[in-house]
């Protein structure tokens, strides 16, 4: 699990998380890769922020747009790589690909392609916890989409009633796919349906890494005192297509240009400026090594030998 | 569309297929409506009602919330009470979230309440894998639903066919699930402007020979058809047939052929054990052909594996027009002691 004690880690750990997935975005573009992706650019601090409020022995489920989720937790970046490559040395030896990136042992409960998919296994995590006595949180990561399906209401209410230490952590973006938030509830803020559940419920401002640290801080407490679960929704955006390939007609230019102005890096480089963390202008070569990092890990990763096609073949069971 | 085709036949793709019929059926019939995630403005995930919002408004081509089960039961309840609902599964394995809808009450329905309901929904969804998508946004699970009394499954190859059993199924009464394939999507072939109807139910052969049989369905009908035409370089001259419908299943087309040949390759894309193409066995050996075949049948399948993303491991536990001509080879051979 990643450290995220120190204030110039978190800001690293979210331009580590843009340069990837902008790597990745320009793998798609030249046709290097295949398959989808989703793009985490723009919801960085929701990771981030949550990440920095967790322990080690704690674990979190993440979704399709999950690569955010996976650095955050600390995941080593050339096997993330190598797994979007179809490597061998991936993490899922190439059998997954960008969905499906995971480190069970580590506590990283797997990216998920099945919208609301990690609900439940969240609440499996936060059971086993509490059945052993451990005190350790499992949080689960989702869109404002999963929020529409039939699991939420399940899982919500078994961990409400159960008081299971799990933290639902909703990434509002605005859209699932082409669908806003405006057309896809009649009701908002979506933390409020916490209160239909007896649960605690908050919604933070997710481009804002202190904010949802803030949050996210709380709702662990909660769950590691014996209070149950907190549903926390993070209102972010994400600033490039649903996946590798999206004309955005559902949205228009503007909107986009209007949410970079609040972006969360930016923002949280000017506070550690402000602060004195950061020399003036400092943010700038750290962003260049991050995304130094994130070349040096692809053109390793590159370098890893592909995949014996027998391998298919293994491990439809244990 | 040009017009002035003579009658009115052009080339178009798979994808503009599926539209055609989808927009002739809501124009001549204002009980038809399109519902699923992102079939509005983006078009759906793989573009099949581009332009069909524009035209019939976000009344009938309805955006969805995420909500599978929702809106598949919603579909099941107007058509219940005589409405005639599409509604888009966006891959075809999201449709384990209305499976309850689907298994439970759309296909019971009927039968439950002594034959005083009707169920006549189409449920459209994409199959298949080759795209690099993965375990979860890959699968064929179309033989789940053949062993449901009172679900129809039909799953095109082709563009003509794509149109004219889309038209047939929003006729049907009874609730059909309609599988496209995404690597079908930009195929092309000819395809009549007009409205018309192709049968559900009915076989076709679609390549005729003496020598061998190969039954195929959606994309890999056409691994068949290619299986056949390098068979054919080597002087085996295979009879190809394409089911069309997976339940009912026209085993009386497959039989027919079996005499004629004796040998029988069944090419599916879904995981071999379990699959539809042992229902296509079967019918065959518990029939009277079975005195016909000189050769145990074969099926050529999906691995018994989910579906892995790297390329070369995809390609591994799928089935390709090579693999249908190994199997064929190993059915013709005709060696003593050689028995596939
Ligand atoms: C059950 C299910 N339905 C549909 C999809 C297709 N799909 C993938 S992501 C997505 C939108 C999800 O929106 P949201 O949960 O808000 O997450 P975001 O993409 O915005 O991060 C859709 C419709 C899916 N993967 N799983
Ligand atoms: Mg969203």
């Amino acid at each position: 699990m990643r450290d995220l004690k120190d204030r110039k880690e978190l800001l690293e750990t979210m331009m580590l998380i843009r340069a990837f997935d902008e790597k990745v975005d320009e793998l798609y573009a030249e046709g290097t890769l295949h398959g989808t992706a989703h793009f985490y650019v723009g919801q960085e601090a929701v990771a981030v922020g949550v990440m920095a409020a967790l322990e080690e022995g704690d674990v979190i489920t993440g979704t399709h747009r999950g690569h955010g989720h996976a650095v955050a937790f600390g995941l080593d970046l050339e096997r993330m790589a190598a797994e979007l490559l179809g490597r061998a040395s991936g993490y899922c030896h190439g059998k997954g690909g960008s969905m499906h990136i995971a480190d069970v042992e580590a506590g990283m409960l797997g990216a998920n392609g099945i919208v609301g998919g990690s609900m439940g296994i969240a609440c499996g995590a936060a059971w086993a916890f509490k059945q052993r006595g451990e005190d350790h949180v499992a949080v689960c990561f989702f869109g404002d989409g999963a929020v529409q399906e039939g699991i939420f209401n399940e899982t919500l209410n078994l961990a409400a009633v159960w008081k299971l230490p799990v933290i639902f952590v909703c990434e509002n973006n605005q859209y699932a796919m082409s669908l806003s938030v405006k057309r896809g509830f009649a009701h908002e803020p979506l933390s409020e349906r916490a209160s239909g559940y007896g649960i605690a419920g908050e919604t933070v401002d997710g481009m804002e890494l202190d904010e949802v640290h803030r949050a996210a801080s709380a709702a662990v407490e909660r769950a590691r005192s014996g209070e149950g679960p907190t549903l926390l929704e993070a209102v972010t955006y994400r600033y490039l297509g649903h996946s590798k390939s999206d004309a955005n007609l559902y949205r228009t230019r503007e909107e986009i240009k209007q949410w970079r102005t609040h972006d969360p890096i930016q923002r949280f480089a000017a506070k550690l400026e402000e602060e004195g963390v950061l020399e003036k202008e400092a943010w700038q070569s750290l962003n260049e090594q991050a995304k130094e990092q994130i070349e040096e890990a692809f053109a390793k990763a590159d370098q890893e030998p592909e995949p014996d096609p027998e391998s298919a073949l293994e491990d439809v069971y244990a | 569309m040009p017009n002035g085709v003579p009658n009115g036949v052009r080339e178009i793709t798979y994808r503009e297929a599926v539209r055609e019929a989808m927009v002739e059926a809501m124009r001549e019939d204002a009980e038809v409506f399109l519902m699923g995630e992102d079939v509005g403005v983006y078009g759906g995930a793989f573009g099949v009602s581009r332009g069909m919002v524009e035209e019939f408004g976000e009344g009938r081509v309805v955006d969805t919330p995420l909500a599978e089960a929702g809106f598949v039961g919603l579909g099941i309840g107007a058509a219940l009470m005589g409405m005639r609902p599409i509604v888009e599964i966006q891959f075809s394995d999201f449709i384990t979230h209305a499976m309850d809808q689907l298994v439970n009450q759309a296909a019971k329905l009927r039968y439950m309440f002594g034959g005083k309901a009707r169920v006549p929904l189409v449920v459209r969804t994409p199959g298949g894998a080759g795209t690099g998508a993965a375990a979860q946004h890959s699968q064929s699970l179309e033989a789940w639903f053949i062993h449901v009394p009172g679900l129809k499954v039909v799953m095109p190859s082709t563009p003509y066919d794509a149109k004219g059993m889309l038209l047939a199924a929003l006729d049907d009464p009874n609730p059909v699930i309609f599988y496209e394939h995404k690597l079908l999507y930009n195929r092309k072939g000819d395809v009549p402007e007009k409205a018309y109807r192709v049968p559900l139910g009915e076989a076709r052969v679609s390549r005729e020979g003496e020598d061998i049989t190969l039954v195929g369905a959606g994309l890999v009908h056409r691994f068949a058809l290619e299986a056949a035409e390098a068979l054919s370089d080597e002087g085996v001259e295979a009879e190809v047939l394409d089911l069309r419908t997976l339940s009912p299943m026209d085993h009386e087309a497959v039989l027919r052929s079996v005499e004629k040949t004796g040998k029988l390759v069944v090419v599916e894309e879904d995981v071999k054990t379990a699959g539809w193409g042992a229902e296509v066995v079967s019918r065959v050996v518990e029939s009277e052909s079975f005195y016909a075949l000189d050769r145990a049948p074969a099926r050529v399948a999906g691995a018994d594996t989910p579906i892995p993303y790297n390329k070369n491991l995809e390609a591994f536990i799928r089935p390709t027009p090579e693999k249908v001509v190994e199997a064929a080879h190993k059915l013709l051979d005709s060696r003593a002691g050689v028995y596939a």
